[in-house]
């Protein structure tokens, strides 16, 4: 039976891991591929390295990054964080990244989703879309969540499957930072209006937040951030209790 | 021992060649006809569209030298789907090695198969020391129906091959390089072979 997989992402700033309280605050937890060869060993399903400093700084690759992770970490892993274009893509796999994950670009040029997945396969193209709900309606947002668009959640990923994602990496901004749980409604309705697989993001406090959102959020992945890197919760305790709560899980 | 990785301009190669240092052998990296004969071992990877990924075989006639190779060759995710006789994917006719044709999941799940799924009836040495019900890491949108020629089984809305073998010819829809010690394990039980 296909796991439900468990992601921590590491977000990274000038090298380090880096995680923000609702993207503001940023705190130190550790070097990269330090962290990323400790989880691949405890559990870690995936490992998600988003490059927050990327889309403002214009930052492009985390090339160096990317070949010191492949090199030692054995579980796959997707970068974000300042791509744009196919050049882009096409230096990351090459030097071992699985998957891209992109965000404000594809929102600037959805056209960008078809000429990833048409060049380099559907599966390794993963949507980022950072997500508000404003008076009922869910809203896209851009650049870490700052700057709201004209899109509908529902509707852009619908576009995105459409143009060859193939996965949705949706982070509530209403709960990410909270440690409340992840955004499962939503997510729900996600899981139910697309056939990719969707990763559940912004929320994580406890480990019946992780059941929750397989359960009542339908999610295929779950991500975490600081619950994992601050070792709240740790991944072999978490499997454990997900399996006890009838979810399967690669032990 | 002489491990060539076929070097076709599709896919993830880097990963594969980390995994087989990680075991403490050297790879090389080749579209060499005569370099890939002289290998004790040939691992053919693919990540991509099949019939793009056939376009570059042809376009370096490594598609006629695949099929005669006599050295255990290992095909990893797209590069065992080519083994096989056809793919739905860009209605491709793939290298024939394997006797089946390769079909798209049915919408009846999520497509692509994104994740880890339990590997069983695991049917040959390189799964020695390897559990019925190993997870396995597998990214793929199609799948090789079940033959003769089966040496593993993974459900995912239908039961599949998520392994094969004829002869000196093995192939594996899972990622061993990405699939933590299990992968690596299988990994190296093909290099020792």
């Amino acid at each position: 039976m296909l796991a439900k997989r468990i992601v921590p992402c590491l977000d990274i700033k000038n090298g380090r891991t880096v995680k923000g309280v609702n993207f503001v605050d940023l705190r130190d937890a550790g070097d990269p591929v330090e962290l990323a060869k400790k989880y691949a060993e405890t559990g870690a399903d995936e490992l998600v390295f988003l490059d927050i400093s990327a889309t403002e700084e214009r930052r492009r690759t985390l090339v160096n990054l990317v070949r010191g992770v492949a090199a030692q970490v054995n579980i796959p892993f997707t970068v974000g964080g300042g791509i744009s274009s196919v050049e882009d893509v096409d230096i990351l796999l090459q030097n071992g990244a699985d998957k891209v994950s992109i965000n404000s670009s594809a929102v600037k040029r959805p056209k960008l989703v078809n000429e990833l997945s048409q060049k380099f396969g559907s599966q390794c193209v993963v949507v980022a879309i950072d997500a508000k709900k404003i008076d009922g309606e869910w809203i896209v947002h851009l650049v870490g969540g700052k700057v709201p668009t004209e899109l509908n959640l529902f509707d852009w990923a619908k576009e995105v499957e459409e143009r060859g994602a193939g996965e949705i990496l949706f982070t509530s901004m209403n709960n990410d930072g909270t440690k409340d749980g992840f955004a499962n409604e939503a997510l729900a309705r996600l899981s139910e209006e697309l056939n990719i697989p969707i990763i559940a993001s912004g929320g994580a406090g406890n480990m019946q937040h992780f059941v929750d959102t397989f359960k009542d959020g339908k999610a295929d992945a779950a991500l975490a951030a600081s619950v994992f890197h601050f070792q709240e919760i740790e991944i072999p305790d978490l499997k454990q209790e997900l399996k006890r709560q009838g979810i399967p899980v690669r032990i | 021992m002489k491990i060539v990785i076929i070097n076709y301009g599709a896919g993830n190669i880097q990963s594969i060649r980390f995994a087989i240092e990680r075991l403490g052998y050297e790879a090389v990296l080749s579209n060499d006809v005569e370099e890939i004969k002289s290998a004790d071992k040939v691992i053919f990877p693919g990540v991509g569209e099949a019939s793009s990924a056939m376009k570059m075989l042809k376009a370096t006639g490594l598609d006629t030298v695949i099929p005669i190779l006599t050295q255990p060759v290992l095909g990893i995710c797209l590069g065992m789907q080519l083994m096989c006789k056809y793919s739905e994917e860009g209605d491709t006719t793939g290298l024939g090695i394997f006797d089946v044709d390769v079909k798209r999941f049915e919408n009846i799940v999520k497509v692509p198969q994104i994740g880890w799924n339990q590997i069983k009836g695991l049917g040959s040495k390189i799964f020695n020391d390897v559990k019925e019900g190993a997870y396995m890491y597998l990214v793929h949108s199609y799948y090789a129906p079940l033959t003769k020629e089966t040496i593993a089984t993974t459900e995912y809305g239908v039961q599949y091959s998520t392994a094969l073998q004829k002869a000196n010819f093995y192939g594996v829809q899972f990622h061993p390089e990405k699939s933590s010690t299990d992968g690596a394990k299988i990994l190296e039980n093909f290099l020792n072979l």
